[in-house]
């Protein structure tokens, strides 16, 4: 028994790689010594900022020669006794959630310095964030699924309810607790019920090991009909569903939005929802791929009635926090109809990364000037303190009309390009009748993204524009600027530069 | 494969394009360095369009002059930057170079206020207009109108003129609407032709190798016909064109209804028509139907108009009928009428919207019925602006003519469509009315008490030298057609017989001369 335990043990530890998520082990190492540092004397507290920004920034570039260097493991190869397994998509999806972590610090910086709120503890807990999204992407295994999901979640409830003296953003902070914690429960429960069923003897291709993702599909390639095994896999798909904030799960979204600071806004908006469709293409390619002729119908209408409601509820929306959140869960809409084509297309998925990855481009562009450009307390922004935007700040008008175009996918910017592709997908996968109703969003999308940037270069009948002038732009925030509008405009004239499609 | 000709070709979309980059950072510009870089923006293009024209080898049937192919990463799917000209997109190139360099030239000159940010989206709507003729690939065919139509938008919001709020959000969400199915109407011809690839002559191989079947080729034809039948306002989905052409300034109006609005038309005649031939016979009838509506009931709400500018807008929505029913006839014939008609057209709209601004500065108002007696200040601007109401009428003499005058032959020449030779002839009578109580109207008679006092007083000019240049430009070339149609029908005639059938009624006609014999007129009634 004891020399069985031992070989057990052994056989694990022998695909204990730790160098395989050094970049992960490093940003915890990083987020730790932000704290310490934050102890130290007042002096060195004020190096806080640039000492997180400098080691994500670090890390970054470590992460980007690691996938360029032939050392990273190949595709499907498992880690940590099956715990994790490198996908298509690990090595590029932790340098997106990098990437994001450093926006999002680097607006967080902007942000808190103007609301006079504590900085290290949010720098913490953004690249504590950004670590377990890293291995959320790589799990192969539902605890660790459920492990490093609890970790981005439990990290958010605490950057939501950021701003402690904000009535809005507390009460954004409790809605995203008590959800959340929800679709937690129901994802678990999901769990719970597919370790069950395929923990029972009674059936064909009975599995002890029913969490690990391998095995877990072995069972249900043997029983894809069992109710109990649809109702599981139901579930778990509906916890992320809610990560990803497509219909019937998106009823948080706009409160969330509009309450949370700008950058975690931002930070929800893009990396949250792309950790959740990485993991939905995993799931769905890998266990659950035997359920497709069940799951498939399902996300066809959740796909439709995200486009629908998102854009349709974004319409009358006049708080701009709001509206992009809206938009967003439109966005998971499109996102959902590649999803639903990767079954019969065979290259959708990197269309959804794509897409992804555009997003986020785009994303980052409009919150970063929404970030500059607000005044205070932000939540109430509405499009009028945009008025003029294009004359009193050339630069981010610029800026902002480029992002939104992006979002709107208009050429010759990225998502443009990317929309294309997932229309193309789907065209080919012959979801005919999502690809109106996608077709409708998109013009639909046009009235509100057209509403903001007309705002933007519209003349204010007031005297608005004396009073509301921000202050001038540093380099800095230029360059920064600059750098994702240009890769958006770059994705949308060579979308080959990403060596994606 | 790059030959110095590819590279003015693609030059001539990559110039305007660059020089708008560089003036809309030149808020500090001085107004000589911001007109020369304008006039090299508006005038390269001009110049390449012009040299490409006469290095064009007429012999090339069915392939592309002056091709070239860059790779932009989306080779997987099968899409290039594919450029080059072949017959039927070279006059449209051209016409795009005259236009674009009349407009541009007219823009100089302009007072607008942030004058370097309104040459910068003019230039951008260049590059993406030489772009969209000169595209063999059919994704950058979309790619370079939705570019240039983007400009078009932000130009009506901010320096348009009454009513420019809506009308911009109209005409951005109708256009977008229109420009969504039209592509997906491209995505289904890529996927369904099996040809991995959005190249015009590759699609066009493979369709004709093996037909789709006449449900697929009637559904992907709905897509493009109303896809492309929105963005050039196919009745009854006009309503944007008259309302934005209003609202716009001068010079977004010139190259949207002169130049970009004949991307739709295009689109069906180079692309949807020849390759889904059943699908044009299965929607035929309404096509004639709806063209029939665009000529007889916007002719009659043109007549009812009293807006000048308004006016101008419904007529153009009401040209565009002839040029469907050219593409309805379906034969080399009606097809390169609908061709020199658009061209023809966009010259002659481009006029009298510039024309009708260089009034406004003079009378202050839009109203037709408080104008009056301008010609006694301005005889010279009365004379241009009567030539391009003539040419729009559709005399002889100028290029209009020979493009209605070959459609109806084209008509006339096939039984399916004769009974439509007399509902079309009514509408050269219902433009008659409104063009020469227009220039009626505005020239002559009495004018109404205050423009009188205003007549009276020397703040009244006539056409200045910047006005005069672009109006110039554009009448010469509308009046070079008019006499010599050849010039565009020579090349497009080889071209589209190449893709439409030659016309049974009657073998005589020769498409390869351009101008029809005299006597086809009467054997087409």
């Amino acid at each position: 028994m004891n020399e069985g335990l031992a070989d057990f043990l052994r056989g694990i530890a022998a695909t204990n790689e730790w160098w395989v998520i050094l970049p992960e082990i490093l940003l915890a190492l990083l987020a730790l010594g932000l704290l310490v540092l934050e102890l130290l004397s007042p002096k060195i507290r004020k190096l806080v900022p640039r000492v997180a920004l400098a080691g994500q920034g670090l890390i970054l570039v470590l992460l980007l020669a690691f996938s360029c260097s032939e050392c990273v493991g190949e595709t499907g190869q498992s880690y940590f006794g099956g715990l994790m397994q490198s996908n298509d998509w690990s090595q590029l999806m932790r340098v997106f959630f990098a990437l994001s972590a450093l926006m999002v610090s680097y607006l967080g910086g902007i942000f808190l310095a103007r609301q006079n709120l504590a900085q290290t503890e949010f720098y913490h807990l953004v690249i504590m964030v950004a670590a377990a999204m890293m291995l959320l992407v790589q799990s192969n295994n539902f605890v660790m699924l459920f492990v490093a999901l609890e970790m981005v979640t439990v990290a958010f409830y605490v950057l939501v309810a950021y701003r402690r003296n904000s009535s809005l953003s507390l009460e954004a902070g409790i809605k995203y607790l008590i959800l959340s914690a929800l679709s937690s429960s129901i994802l678990l429960f999901g769990i719970v019920l597919l370790y069950g069923v395929a923990g029972n003897p009674a059936l064909a291709g009975t599995t002890g090991d029913a969490l690990n993702f391998d095995a877990l599909g072995a069972f249900i390639a043997m029983n894809p009909d069992n109710p109990l095994v649809l109702t599981g896999a139901m579930l778990v798909l509906a916890g992320i569903c809610f990560k990803i904030g497509a219909v019937p799960f998106q009823i948080w979204v706009p409160d969330v939005y509009q309450g949370a600071p700008t950058p975690v806004t931002a930070y929800l908006a893009v990396a949250s929802k792309a950790a959740g469709f990485i993991v939905m293409l995993g799931l769905l390619h890998g266990p659950f791929l035997s359920l497709q002729g069940f799951l498939l119908p399902v996300l066809v209408v959740v796909a439709a009635a995200s486009i629908l409601f998102g854009n349709i509820a974004a319409v009358t929306q006049g708080n701009l926090k709001r509206l992009l959140g809206l938009s967003g869960v439109a966005h998971a809409g499109y996102l959902l109809m590649g999803v639903v084509a990767s079954f019969s297309v065979e290259w959708a998925d990197r269309a959804v990364v794509f897409y992804l990855i555009t997003y986020m481009l785009a994303s980052f562009a409009v919150f970063a000037v929404l970030s500059i450009a607000g005044q205070g307390d932000d939540a109430e922004t509405s499009m009028d303190s945009y008025r003029n935007l294009s004359q009193r700040q050339p630069f981010l008008g610029g800026v902002l009309t480029l992002g939104l175009g992006s979002l709107a996918g208009i050429p010759p910017l990225g998502g443009f390009i990317a929309k294309l592709f997932l229309f193309v997908a789907a065209f080919q996968a012959g979801l005919y009748g999502l690809l109106a109703t996608a077709v409708l969003g998109v013009v639909i999308s046009i009235y509100y993204y057209f509403s903001w940037i007309r705002t933007i270069y519209f003349k204010s009948s007031g005297n608005l524009d004396a009073g509301e002038l921000v202050q001038p732009l540093g380099i800095q925030a230029r360059c920064v600027m600059g750098v994702l509008v240009a890769a958006t405009i770059l994705l949308g004239v060579f979308p080959g530069v990403l060596s994606l499609l | 494969m790059f030959d110095t000709h590819a590279i003015i070709l693609l030059a001539a979309i990559l110039v305007p394009l660059l020089a708008g980059v560089v003036l809309a950072f030149g808020s500090g510009f001085t107004t000589g360095l911001r007109r020369s870089l304008a006039l090299l923006g508006f005038g390269f293009p001009l110049l390449a369009s012009l040299l490409l024209a006469f290095r064009f080898d007429s012999a090339l049937v069915g392939g592309y002059n002056f091709e070239s192919k860059i790779a932009t990463g989306l080779e997987s799917i099968g899409i290039y930057l594919h450029l080059g000209l072949n017959g039927i997109s070279l006059p449209l190139f051209l016409l795009a170079g005259v236009v674009g360099f009349a407009a541009g030239l007219y823009a100089m000159f302009s007072k607008a206020e942030r004058p370097h940010l309104y040459l910068a989206l003019m230039l951008f709507m260049q590059g993406g207009l030489m772009g969209t003729f000169a595209s063999v690939d059919i994704f950058f065919f979309y790619f370079f109108h939705e570019f240039a139509l983007i400009p078009t938008f932000i130009m009506i919001a901010v320096w348009g003129g009454t009513g420019r709020r809506s009308a911009a959000m109209e005409m951005t969400i109708y256009l977008t609407l229109g420009a969504m199915l039209s592509l997906l109407g491209l995505v289904a011809l890529y996927v369904t032709s099996g040809a991995e690839s959005f190249s015009l002559p590759e699609l066009r191989a493979y369709l004709s190798a093996q037909p789709l079947s006449e449900t697929l080729q009637a559904n992907i034809f709905a897509l493009l016909l109303f896809g492309f039948g929105i963005l050039v306002s196919l009745f009854p989905f006009h309503s944007w064109a008259p309302k934005g052409y209003a609202a716009a300034p001068t010079g977004a109006a010139m190259l949207h209804a002169g130049v970009l609005k004949k991307f739709g038309l295009y689109g069906l005649l180079q692309i949807a028509a020849p390759l889904l031939p059943a699908g044009l016979a299965h929607w035929f009838p309404w096509l004639a139907w709806l063209a029939l509506g665009n000529i007889i009931i916007i002719g009659l709400i043109t007549i009812a108009q009293r807006d000048l500018k308004l006016m101008l807008g419904y007529s153009s929505v009401m040209h565009m009928g002839y040029a469907f029913l050219g593409i309805a006839a379906f034969s080399a014939v009606g097809v390169g009428g609908a061709l020199l008609m658009m061209v023809a057209h966009g010259l002659s709209v481009a006029l009298l919207f510039m024309l009708s601004t260089c009034i406004y500065h003079r009378s202050l108002t839009f109203d037709l019925k408080t104008m009056g007696g301008l010609a006694t200040k301005a005889p010279v601007l009365c004379a241009f602006f009567v030539a391009a109401t003539m040419a729009s009428i559709g005399l002889p003499g100028f290029g209009n003519f020979w493009g209605e005058f070959t459609i109806f032959i084209a008509l006339g020449q096939s039984e399916a469509t004769r009974w439509l030779l007399l509902p079309a002839a009514l509408g050269i009578i219902i433009s008659a009315i409104y063009g020469l109580r227009a220039v009626a109207n505005i020239f002559f008679g009495r004018p109404r008490a205050e423009f009188a006092a205003r007549l009276e007083s020397d703040a009244v000019k006539d056409i200045e030298g910047f006005e005069k240049a672009p109006a110039v430009v554009l009448l010469a070339a509308l009046m070079l057609i008019g006499i010599f149609p050849r010039l565009v029908s020579d090349r497009a005639d080889a071209e589209l017989a190449g893709l439409y059938p030659a016309t049974e009624s009657l073998p005589q006609f020769e498409p390869a001369t351009g101008a029809p014999v005299p006597e086809g007129k009467e054997k087409a009634h």
